[in-house]
């Protein structure tokens, strides 16, 4: 069971109340100046690591705030949880 | 290769057991082959099999990380089925299943095909129209499917409970059914291996040596291989390998879990799967119930099981089952799913010259092994997309033609 404490209402929420956002940090490129391959990239594209993940969850059940996540894909265990003006370490 | 029959059983029998060989070698990897494989499960052997059959290609190998079909082969439902909307993906599937309905006889092994029928619960007006229209869909596409009334779902299940989940119906491919997983792995294994591929298990690739664009070598955890050319098949590890090669992939890695009870005797006949609950049950011949819901839906990597997901399954089990409350949970397992947006899987040609790939079945990789595998092993052996892989080749997420099975054929995830 994945436990987050959410970083905006400091309530610890279990993954039944949390919503996974995918990948964090995915920036859109300008699209008049984007390539297909970047358009593409951005698009479809997915970092998917076995090991440390930057990702993105939302407090669903809670205050609904969407937070970023630094999570070990095989283990679980969360190393980070930051504010989305937060950068990761 | 030692031929299976009713006689060779006897002959060996009055020679008291003692002459029958191991399936397949084990050798050991040499130093370079034509066509390197990676991925033992599944999908791997079945490129091995018909590399060697289809195309005459034998100086193979197939090189699995931990044991042959001890990945997502070995940890499924075991379920086969071809209702898929669009045509070329009913195309696909169906090659998939009639492969299926001749691959005992073609590898010598019995598979356990068990053409039970697939059944899907209708629970609302407008589930029982959109069956409607995809029975209409599937016809067009050959695939023969059909609109149960209540009372026949009540006839052939006879145990399921009907009224808190109101059912009007079900939507029926008699032709789905279940295969005996572990034999469709050895089978392909053993029909590679009599034909000369090399299938090396315990060995990992640890990375590539590229030249130019290509691939020249694979560091193992046995040593080094040079290749001519390479493919993959690992489902839910794709974007690791992709990562060491080079490129990325549309592809999130996502835990799918599956459990067993106890045997109890037979009691459900067929394959029953509720949209209402989002549960999928079968019997097996040993008279366990297989069960399997949602995936959990996070990144995940860890192939074990969560106790939610477990859970949420056997509440949903016992809410369409009561009388199955009392029976015993004997093993879970997770397998590690490669989800693709499309829900539709990837097949051929990569940014690097001589990498192909087969990959992005999602949830329903097992289903397909035998298109899996004759895909991938034409894509080997010509440099060129089998024309059913056409339009599942990596290249369509740049031109946007994705093939959108996931809204399509309602598969949830």
């Amino acid at each position: 069971m994945i436990v987050i404490r959410c970083p905006y209402c400091h309530e610890l929420r279990t993954e039944e109340e949390l919503t996974y956002g995918g990948e964090a940090e995915i920036a859109r490129p300008p699209p008049e100046q984007a390539s297909d391959e970047q358009w593409t990239d951005y698009l479809f594209m997915r970092s998917n690591p076995k090991g440390p993940h930057r990702e993105q969850w939302c407090c669903a059940s809670g205050c609904g705030q969407w937070f970023k996540v630094a999570r070990h894909t095989v283990t679980h265990e969360v190393t980070e949880v930051l504010r989305c003006d937060e950068p990761f370490t | 290769m030692q031929s299976y029959s009713f006689m060779s059983l006897v002959r060996h029998a009055l020679r008291g057991n003692t002459g029958w060989r191991p399936a397949w070698r084990d050798p050991q990897l040499k130093p370079s082959y034509d066509v390197v494989i990676l991925g033992g499960g599944g999908h791997g052997l079945a490129t091995a099999y018909y590399l060697a059959k289809n195309h005459g290609i034998t100086n193979v190998a197939v090189l699995e990380k931990g044991w042959i079909g001890g990945g997502n082969s070995g940890r499924n439902t075991t379920v086969v089925r071809s209702d898929y909307m669009f045509s070329e993906s009913a195309a696909m599937y169906d090659l998939a299943l009639r492969l299926y309905e001749g691959a005992a006889r073609d590898l010598n092994f019995n598979i356990m095909l068990s053409q039970r029928g697939y059944m899907t619960l209708i629970h609302s007006q407008h589930m029982l129209e959109a069956a409607q229209h995809k029975v209409n869909w599937l016809a067009c596409n050959g695939i023969d499917s059909e609109i149960i009334s209540r009372e026949r779902v009540q006839r052939m299940v006879p145990l399921l409970n009907m009224s808190r989940n109101p059912v009007l119906g079900a939507f029926l491919q008699r032709r789905g059914g279940t295969i005996r997983h572990d034999a469709v792995v050895w089978g392909f294994a053993r029909g590679a291996s009599a034909r000369g591929v090399d299938i090396v298990q315990n060995c990992e690739v640890l990375g590539f040596e590229k030249s130019g664009n290509r691939i020249a070598a694979i560091e193992t955890s046995r040593g080094r291989v040079a290749c001519g050319t390479v493919g993959m098949a690992v489902a839910g590890h794709s974007s690791v390998l992709a990562d060491m090669a080079g490129f990325r992939l549309p592809v999130t890695s996502h835990c799918l879990q599956a459990m067993v009870s106890e045997p109890i005797r037979p009691v459900l006949d067929h394959m029953v799967m509720s949209p209402g609950t989002g549960v999928y049950i079968n019997q097996t011949q040993k008279g366990e119930l297989v069960m399997g819901s949602v995936l959990d839906l996070y990144h995940s990597y860890a192939q074990r099981g969560t106790f939610l997901t477990i859970e949420k399954t056997i509440t949903s089990v016992v809410e369409m089952f009561p009388v199955f409350a009392q029976t015993r949970l004997m093993r879970h397992w997770s397998g590690i799913v490669d989800v693709v947006p499309d829900s539709s899987p990837i097949l051929g040609p990569t940014p690097i010259d001589n990498l192909y790939i087969n990959c992005g079945w999602g949830t329903g990789g097992f289903k397909a092994i035998p298109a899996g595998g004759t895909l991938l092993a034409h894509s080997l052996a010509t440099g060129r997309p089998h024309p059913l892989a056409q339009r599942f080749g990596l290249d369509r997420f740049r031109s946007n033609r994705l093939v959108d099975e996931g809204a399509a054929s309602g598969i949830a995830h």
